[in-house]
């Protein structure tokens, strides 16, 4: 197997591991440089593994987790829209008088059988894919999946070609058409990017649940429930073990960290 | 010898002249740019120089730490930037970077260097870090009992 055709394949940390930890340490150590002023203009960077590198590691992700979902759509009320409010508020991205066009972390989807006429409301989002495809046709490597499973667009690499958003079989991604201003500090969003639900990744870094599950719970119909699926203590995982859930489009293989029950 | 003595001196005239020059201008009054003050106190003595001369490599080595390993502690953080150096314009709020008192455009415009930090990041505190960034000190009583109110309403 080759790094070019999968990159979550690991080899920096697995393969030949007496070259690369040495590597990996020093670029770590290089994390938590100390810059000493000589002069005004003049600066002394140190590099060293310090008591701030030590710190450094505590206030990262943790790599082990696999972060996601689980959406019990029999409780998710009928027009019920309290997790879409909440992500708007919390992101801010509201509606622009351009539907066609305008931005959608997660939407209410209604399904209903042709035959049988029954139908059910789920909200549909990013799924965060552990194969995600639209990582896959990103020529910048602006979109990519953090070690945690939560999948991200760097804004700082988005070229816009919107490849990305043609790969997602969900259509979860949007495109920004117009200059924003006074975005929300913890959610920078820009023209020319693409963006799409981000698991509220600033709440899960500092241990909170995302805004729709919060607000699901607190005024909603308290069908969702998030967490660590790969902690077989975790209340996801023990949820998901126990009962039948369902990934969406789950025969393309993508193995989402959105699952769904009673679909 | 004399001609030596007489190269020198030109020398030392054509090379001392810009310097003496460039001294008397900036005793002179050229306009430097109006810097606004922080409204926190530095985090550390060495804060100043240390950003003068690194803070473009400090905020893009924090970036990709922020967005690929989840680091979010406030150190070199571009929101932690933006609530220190609030600048409250006439309407009582802090002003955008469109404002030209904003405290990046003060240098930023001055060296006539274009960011693109604000087309996506917000260029002013949020709302939840108004009360903590822009309070001054004679507001802080204000401050702490509309943050109690805020409290009690949740």
């Amino acid at each position: 197997m080759s790094c070019g055709t999968n990159r979550d394949c690991g080899c920096a940390t697995s393969a030949s591991p007496g070259v690369d930890a040495g590597r990996r340490a020093f670029l770590k150590s290089g994390a938590a440089f100390a810059t000493v002023a000589l002069t005004p203009t003049v600066t002394l960077m140190a590099f060293g593994a310090g008591d701030a590198a030590a710190q450094g590691a505590q206030e990262r992700l943790n790599p082990a987790a696999r972060w996601g979902l689980l959406i019990d759509v029999s409780k998710c009320g009928d027009g019920c829209n309290e997790c879409v409010t909440a992500c708007r508020k919390e992101n801010g991205w509201e509606d622009t008088g351009h539907p066609a066009t305008d931005a959608q972390w997660i939407r209410k989807v209604t399904l209903t059988d042709p035959k049988s006429g029954a139908s059910r409301e789920l909200p549909v989002m990013c799924q965060h894919c552990d194969e995600p495809p639209c990582v896959d046709v990103c020529p910048t490597g602006a979109s990519f999946k953090r070690a945690d499973g939560i999948v991200l667009v760097d804004k700082h690499r988005c070229i816009g070609c919107r490849y990305c958003m043609m790969a997602c079989p969900y259509k979860a991604r949007s495109f920004i058409h117009e200059a924003l201003i006074d975005q929300k500090p913890h959610a920078p969003r820009g023209k020319g990017t693409v963006e799409s639900c981000t698991l509220c990744v600033h709440r899960i870094d500092s241990g909170r649940n995302p805004a729709c599950v919060e607000s699901c719970n607190a005024t909603g119909g308290g069908a969702m429930m998030f967490g660590d699926l790969n902690d077989p203590e975790s209340a996801i995982a023990k949820r998901v073990a126990e009962l039948a859930s369902t990934q969406l489009r789950d025969d393309l293989g993508l193995d989402p960290g959105v699952h769904y029950v009673n679909l | 010898m004399t001609s030596f003595r007489q190269i020198a001196l030109v020398l030392l005239v054509l090379i001392g002249a810009p310097v003496a020059a460039a001294l008397a201008q900036e005793a002179s009054g050229v306009p430097l740019p109006a810097v606004p003050k922080a409204v926190k106190p530095a985090p550390d003595a060495n804060h100043e120089q240390l950003m003068r001369s690194n803070h473009m490599s400090l905020l893009k080595h924090k970036r990709d730490l922020t967005v690929h390993e989840g680091d979010r502690t406030p150190q070199y953080s571009l929101n932690e930037c933006v609530t220190c150096h609030a600048v409250t314009g006439g309407d009582g709020k802090a002003v955008t970077v469109a404002d030209p008192q904003h405290f990046c455009r003060a240098c930023h415009d001055y060296v006539a260097v274009k960011i693109d930090c604000f087309e996506c990041h917000a260029s002013r505190p949020g709302d939840e870090d108004k009360a903590a960034g822009l309070a001054a000190p004679g507001e802080s009583a204000v401050a702490a009992l509309s943050d109690y109110l805020q409290e009690v309403e949740q």
